[in-house]
C-alpha cells in the first residue's frame, strides 16, 4: 500500500511529466488558454494514461520482454521482442485514444469541439508514450504499480496544465510586451513554474 | 528645499521635450519621491485616500527596518563569535556594539546598494521603453532581496539575481502588479539554483574572514539550525535564541521576534493580509504535529529525530517567519480572493515545513514552497470565484 502511495505522490510532484521531463509540451502550450478546456484535455490525458499503462504493462511482461512468452511455450525463453515495444505501445495508445474520442464526442460535444485537433493528437502526445516507456524502464513490479503510476502522471499533467491555464487567464490583465505575447510569455511562465516545481526535486520516497 | 525644486524645474524641459527624453522616468521618480506630485485628476470621481502604491511600499519598508537592523548587528555578532572574540557572559552587551554594527553594515549596505542599482536600472530602462513612470514596486523587492541572501554572497551574484528577477520575473509581464511570482523570491531561487555553493551549506552563513593574528575557534560550524537538523538530526541552537535571532542565517530572517513585530505593524496598517499569515501559521503547526505523529514510522534515524522536534521549533528556525510575513503576503503574487487567501496561506506553511524536512537538499526551502503556491494561486482563485458563481446561480434558480 505504501509503495503505491509513494509512486502516486512521486509521479505527480517529483517526476512531473511537464516540469521534470518536459513531455507533452505541444498540447500543454496550445490548449492552455482557458481553464475549462485545459481541465478537459487534462482529464482526457489522465484517462488515457490510466488505461494504457496497465494494458501496456501486460503487453510488456506477457509478450515483449525477454522470456515473457514462456507461458505459451517453454522454448520461447530466449525470445526478446522488446524491439517491438515502441510500435506496440503506440498501437495500444492509438486504439485507446479512439475510444476516448468517441466517448467525448458522444457525451460532451462542447468539449469535443473546444479540444479540436488536440483530442486525436493525444495519440502522439509524448507524455502518453513517455509514461509507457518509463514504466518499461523503471520495471514496476506489478500491474497495480503501473496503473497508479499512469494515474499519478496524468494527475500531474492535469495539475500543470490547469495551473498554467489559470495563470494565462490572469495574464489577460497584464501588459506583456508585444513580441512576447502568446507563446513567448507562455514559455517563460513554464520555465518559472519549473523553477517552483524544483522544490520537490531530490525528495526520496 | 527650494533649490532642489529649482533643479527639477530647470531640468524638466530637457527630459520632457529635449534630447534627454529617455531619462524622464528617472526625473519623474526622483521628483515624486521628494515632493508631492504636481499632477492632479481633472474629472470624474476621485478616491480620497492617502494610501497609494508609494505609501504601501514605504509601510512595508518600515516593517522591514527592525529585522534589517538586527540582521546588521547579527552579521557582526556571528563573525566575532566565530573568531572567539566575544565574552558570552555579557549577553546583549556583546550584541549591540558599534563593532558588530560596523562589520555588518560593511557587508550588508553594499549589498543593498547593488540590489537597488541593478533593479532600478532595469526598471528605469523598461519605463523608458514602455513610456510609463517608474513604479514603486521595486522599493520593497530591493530591500527584500539582500535580506534573503547569506552575508557572504558576492555582490555580482546579487546583481545578476536581481536583474533576472526584475527582467524575467516582472518586466516581461508588464511591470509592477502584473507578475506571477514574487520578484524577491525569484531572485533568491535563481541564486539558489545558479550558485548553490554560495546559497547553502555550512560555509556561507557566517563571515569568517580573518585578519592577522585572528583565527576561527575550534569546533566552529557555520551551519544553520535547519542545516544541522538535515545532516545530523539535532541542532546546537536553542529555540529561545532562535526566537530572538542570535543564530546564523540569511541576513533578515533570523529574528522571529522582530519579524513578528513587523507583521503586527503590517496587519495593523492593513497592508499585509492576516488571513495569509494566520493560514500559514496553522499550516506549519499542522505539518509539525503531523510529523510528530509520523516520526516513529520513518526509516532513517536522523529523519526520525528531525520529524519529532516540537512543532513550534519550525516557527522559529529558518525562514518560516520572514517568508510568511513579508513574502507570502505580497498582494500581487498571492491569491486575490479572500477564501483563496486561507487556502493559499495554509498550503504555504504546510508545504514549507514539508520541504524543509523531507527534502534533504533544501533545508532552507521555505521560499520554494511560496513560489510553488504563487504558481498555484491563480488556479485557487479561479475555483474560489467559480464556486461563488455556482452558489449564487443556485440561489437565483431557487
Amino acid at each position: 500500500m505504501q509503495d503505491l502511495l509513494n509512486i502516486f505522490v512521486k509521479s505527480i510532484f517529483i517526476d512531473n511529466m511537464i516540469f521534470a521531463y518536459f513531455l507533452g509540451m505541444c498540447s500543454y502550450l496550445a490548449v492552455s488558454k482557458t481553464v475549462k478546456t485545459a481541465v478537459g484535455l487534462g482529464l482526457a490525458v489522465t484517462f488515457v494514461l490510466t488505461i494504457t499503462l496497465p494494458v501496456n504493462y501486460l503487453l510488456e511482461t506477457k509478450v515483449l520482454k525477454q522470456g515473457a512468452l514462456t507461458w505459451l511455450d517453454p522454448s520461447f525463453a530466449d525470445l526478446d521482442l522488446s524491439f517491438l515495444s515502441f510500435i506496440m505501445f503506440i498501437a495500444v495508445i492509438a486504439a485507446m485514444v479512439q475510444l476516448v474520442e468517441m466517448v467525448v464526442e458522444k457525451f460532451a460535444p462542447a468539449l469535443y469541439s473546444a479540444l479540436g485537433i488536440f483530442l486525436p493528437l493525444i495519440a502522439v502526445n509524448c507524455s502518453i508514450l513517455g509514461g509507457s516507456l518509463f514504466m518499461q524502464e523503471r520495471a514496476y513490479e506489478n500491474i497495480g504499480q503501473a496503473t497508479v503510476f499512469g494515474f499519478g502522471s496524468g494527475i500531474g499533467w492535469l495539475l500543470a496544465i490547469v495551473a498554467i491555464a489559470a495563470i494565462r487567464e490572469r495574464l489577460k490583465y497584464s501588459h506583456v510586451p508585444a513580441p512576447l505575447r502568446g507563446l513567448g510569455i507562455t514559455f517563460i511562465i513554464t520555465g518559472l513554474m519549473g523553477m517552483a516545481f524544483m522544490s520537490f526535486m531530490g525528495i526520496k520516497l | 528645499m527650494k533649490f532642489i525644486q529649482n533643479i527639477f524645474d530647470a531640468t524638466r524641459p530637457a527630459v520632457t521635450t529635449g534630447k534627454l527624453k529617455p531619462l524622464y522616468p528617472l526625473h519623474n521618480a526622483l521628483e515624486t519621491m521628494m515632493f508631492v506630485p504636481d499632477h492632479n485628476a481633472h474629472s470624474g470621481a476621485h478616491v480620497r485616500d492617502a494610501i497609494d502604491l508609494k505609501r504601501t511600499m514605504v509601510t512595508v519598508i518600515f516593517a522591514l527596518v527592525p529585522a534589517l537592523l538586527f540582521g546588521i548587528f547579527n552579521g557582526g555578532y556571528q563573525h566575532y563569535k566565530a573568531l572567539g572574540l566575544l565574552n558570552e557572559a555579557m549577553g546583549w552587551g556583546q550584541f549591540f556594539t558599534l563593532d558588530n554594527f560596523i562589520f555588518g553594515a560593511w557587508k550588508i549596505v553594499p549589498m543593498i546598494a547593488v540590489t537597488y542599482m541593478a533593479g532600478l536600472g532595469v526598471e528605469i530602462y523598461f519605463a523608458g521603453i514602455n513610456k510609463h513612470p517608474v513604479n514603486e514596486g521595486f522599493l520593497v523587492s530591493g530591500l527584500l532581496i539582500p535580506m534573503t541572501m547569506p552575508i557572504d554572497m558576492p555582490l555580482w551574484m546579487v546583481a545578476i539575481s536581481t536583474i533576472f528577477a526584475v527582467l524575467i520575473g516582472k518586466e516581461v509581464f508588464g511591470g509592477t502588479g502584473m507578475n506571477i511570482l514574487n520578484p524577491a523570491l525569484t531572485a533568491r531561487a535563481f541564486a539558489f539554483f545558479a550558485y548553490p555553493s554560495f546559497m547553502s551549506g555550512d560555509k556561507v552563513w557566517v563571515n569568517t574572514s580573518v585578519e592577522a593574528g585572528q583565527s576561527v575557534v575550534d569546533g566552529f560550524s557555520g551551519a544553520t539550525a535547519l542545516g544541522q537538523y538535515a545532516t545530523t538530526g539535532s541542532t546546537s541552537f536553542g529555540a529561545w535564541d532562535a526566537f530572538l535571532g542570535l543564530i546564523p542565517g540569511s541576513i533578515g530572517e533570523t529574528s522571529t521576534l522582530l519579524i513578528v513585530l513587523g507583521g503586527i505593524y503590517l496587519i495593523a496598517t492593513g497592508i499585509g493580509s492576516w488571513k495569509i499569515m494566520l493560514g500559514s501559521t496553522l499550516g506549519a503547526v499542522a505539518m509539525g504535529l503531523l510529523f510528530n505523529w509520523a516520526a516513529p514510522h520513518m526509516i532513517t534515524e536522523s529523519q526520525q529525530q528531525f520529524m519529532s522536534i516540537p512543532f513550534y521549533y519550525h516557527l522559529v528556525f529558518g525562514s518560516w517567519a520572514f517568508a510568511t510575513v513579508f513574502m507570502a503576503t505580497d498582494p500581487v503574487s498571492a491569491a486575490h480572493t479572500e477564501r483563496g487567501k486561507w487556502i493559499y496561506g495554509f498550503l504555504v506553511g504546510f508545504l514549507g515545513i514539508m520541504i524543509r524536512v523531507f527534502n534533504p537538499a533544501y533545508p532552507e526551502g521555505m521560499m520554494l514552497a511560496i513560489l510553488f503556491m504563487n504558481v498555484m494561486a491563480p488556479m485557487i482563485d479561479h475555483y474560489v470565484v467559480n464556486a461563488n458563481i455556482q452558489k449564487r446561480l443556485k440561489r437565483v434558480k431557487a
